[in-house]
């Protein structure tokens, strides 16, 4: 592991615990904000609003890894019109901004932390579909090849061979879905769940720049801290 | 009874013929080279007996059973795969690549790794040192002799090779053919090999099948192929230099002569009056490696410049290219432990080869 990696890491960390803190957090914005009274949010402590945030985040990935994951191992398996369509269907859906995502859940799914969930579940779909193809298309044709002549099934390549060799970039899929998640679920206050978008949106509300502040930054340490901790875990992966 | 018969094989990819009407005998514990330009069929020949291709017509019977009484699995798991690309799986050491087969097999682990260790030792590596490697530390000469030992872990009685020293430089390729002879003369299996280089068929074929546009054009041992071509395209195939290639099949070890030699610092004997003694006498140290070399009636020193010597397995006409490369007459002719035991000059050669083609319908030599 380089040094250079160790410091950003517990940069993070350390950003994190400090935004965490509600004492901390509020010297900072007292700082920032000198003519305001009360610059924290009031009506949750920032470790509260954290917490409510990485559940929501995590919860929507977990569902984003288990779907996208299956539909890119049938994809695979499918064959060449699954596989077109399930990368043509995903590009476009890609296209459709997550708030707009959020947006269309409301009315099929109602208001709160539940919809908020399943919307961006579905929409952090995508990207782990993407990587588990591109994963699984990229090994290389000499080694299925080998795979098959050895006299492996079907069932055994895919799970010997094919998927230990796509897991790094199921794990880059996985990533990039947790971080356009937790960017998202900020969104997800005004949906009626909870998270770091509770202050931005209260904040907006009541032209209160501090309490925007304090939830943005939050959401960009939080994203910060796991995208140092995944892309670990993705090298890992691909060292093998 | 020839273990494996194919029996009118015709395959055709939409218009294109890729084999037609084929019929083959492949006997047991032969070595087979399917020869021929591009796109003649020989890697769909060689493909259709692990069922990675399924021919349109006509049946392939293996030993004794047609083929597709066989469940596609269980028959590949009973036959050596190699491939020119090796298809090494990068994500497993070199211990886990060879263990494949017997795993699907459910041998225990640890007779499987001692399996491997053996077979790492039979196409010499060190086991010590490649079991633990990755795939990417392996040289390409290393990683296809890791492939062959892959191919050989379940001990399988058929080796299918697919131009398996296509993909290594020349000189790699001469060390990979001769350790394999080396194995192959131990192990005595069943082997069909693909290959483009008639030299490489020529080298290491018991028979060779020369193969044109889906048919078979001429089925021989080499030295009949070379000797009689049976017709113009397997002259033009064939080449110019048929006795040159011929060389090839005759290694070292089986021609070389008694090599002349002293001991460091004791003197040649002259040649008496009259007499045609050894032109020259290799010095040899304590264990009988050549050291150096001395004319008669010389004290025998240790040579300033690389001595011409070449291993047992090397072949004739590696032998010339190193007398024309350096303007050696003799080179010395070593043993696995480099030890000298016997020499061959530029005239044992064009004998050796006079005799080639005197027993041109004879087995190996």
């Amino acid at each position: 592991m380089k040094a250079k990696d160790v410091l950003g890491g517990l940069t993070a960390l350390m950003a994190l615990v400090f935004i965490a803190d509600a004492p901390s957090l509020t010297l900072l914005l007292s700082f920032l904000f000198p003519g305001q009274a009360a610059p924290l949010y009031p009506l949750a402590s920032p470790l509260e609003l954290l917490g409510q945030h990485l559940a929501l985040a995590l919860g929507a990935s977990a569902i984003a890894a288990a779907l996208g994951f299956l539909g890119g191992s049938l994809a695979h398996f499918r064959g060449e019109s699954l596989k077109s369509l399930m990368l043509g269907a995903g590009a476009l859906a890609q296209t459709i901004p997550p708030v707009a995502v959020l947006a269309l859940a409301v009315p099929l799914l109602g208001f709160g932390n539940t919809s908020v969930l399943f919307a961006l579940g579905l929409y952090g779909i995508l990207p782990v579909m993407h990587g588990t193809l591109a994963g699984l298309e990229s090994v290389s044709p000499d080694a299925v090849d080998a795979a098959r002549g050895l006299g492996m099934s079907r069932m055994e390549r895919f799970r010997l061979v094919e998927l230990p060799l796509a897991l790094p970039a199921v794990a880059a899929g996985i990533r990039t879905s947790v971080l356009i998640n937790v960017g998202t679920a900020a969104i997800g206050a005004a949906m009626g769940a909870g998270g770091l978008g509770r202050p931005i949106m209260a904040g907006l509300v009541q032209f209160k720049t501090s309490y925007v502040v304090q939830g943005a930054l939050a959401a960009a340490v939080l994203a910060l801290a796991l995208d140092w901790l995944l892309s670990r875990l993705e090298r890992a992966l691909a060292r093998g | 009874m020839a273990l494996i018969e194919y029996r009118g094989i015709s395959k055709r990819y939409g218009d294109a013929w890729a084999l037609k009407n084929i019929d083959l005998d492949i006997e047991r514990g032969t070595l087979t080279a399917l020869i021929g330009p591009s796109g003649s069929g020989k890697t769909t020949c060689l493909r259709m007996l692990n069922r990675l291709v399924e021919p349109d017509e006509g049946s392939i019977r293996y030993d004794g059973r047609t083929l597709r009484s066989f469940k596609p699995e269980a028959l590949r798991r009973g036959m050596g795969y190699v491939i020119q690309n090796v298809g090494l799986f990068p994500h497993l050491t070199v211990l886990e690549n060879i263990c494949t087969v017997p795993r699907l097999l459910g041998t225990p682990k640890a007779r499987a790794a001692r399996r491997a260790d053996e077979l790492l030792a039979l196409v010499g590596l060190d086991p010590a040192l490649y079991r633990g490697r990755r795939p990417r530390e392996l040289s390409g000469g290393e990683a296809q002799r890791v492939g062959v030992a892959r191919a050989l872990a379940a001990d399988p009685p058929l080796l299918l090779m697919d131009e398996p020293f296509g993909a290594v430089d020349p000189l790699q390729r001469g060390r990979l053919q001769e350790a394999f002879l080396r194995i192959q003369r131990e192990i005595k299996k069943t082997v069909l090999l693909v290959t483009h280089d008639l030299d490489e068929a020529v080298r290491l074929a018991d028979t060779i099948v020369l193969m044109r546009a889906g048919t078979i054009v001429q089925r021989a041992s080499p030295a009949t192929l070379l000797a009689e071509p049976a017709d113009d395209f397997v002259r033009d195939f064939v080449g110019e230099d048929r006795s040159l290639k011929r060389l090839a099949r005759v290694s070292l070890g089986s021609v070389a002569a008694t090599a002349p030699a002293v001991a460091l610092g004791e003197t040649a004997p002259a040649a008496a009056e009259g007499c045609d003694g050894p032109a020259q006498y290799w010095v040899l140290d304590g264990a009988g490696k050549p050291i150096g070399r001395a004319r008669p009636g010389q004290r025998g020193t240790l040579s300033p410049t690389p001595l011409p010597l070449l291993s047992a397995g090397a072949s004739l006409k590696e032998a010339l290219a190193a007398m024309l490369e350096d303007g050696h007459s003799v080179i010395g002719v070593l043993d696995e432990s480099e030890r000298l035991i016997g020499e061959i000059a530029i005239g044992d050669i064009i004998s050796s080869s006079a005799d080639a083609v005197e027993s041109s319908s004879g087995g190996r030599q």
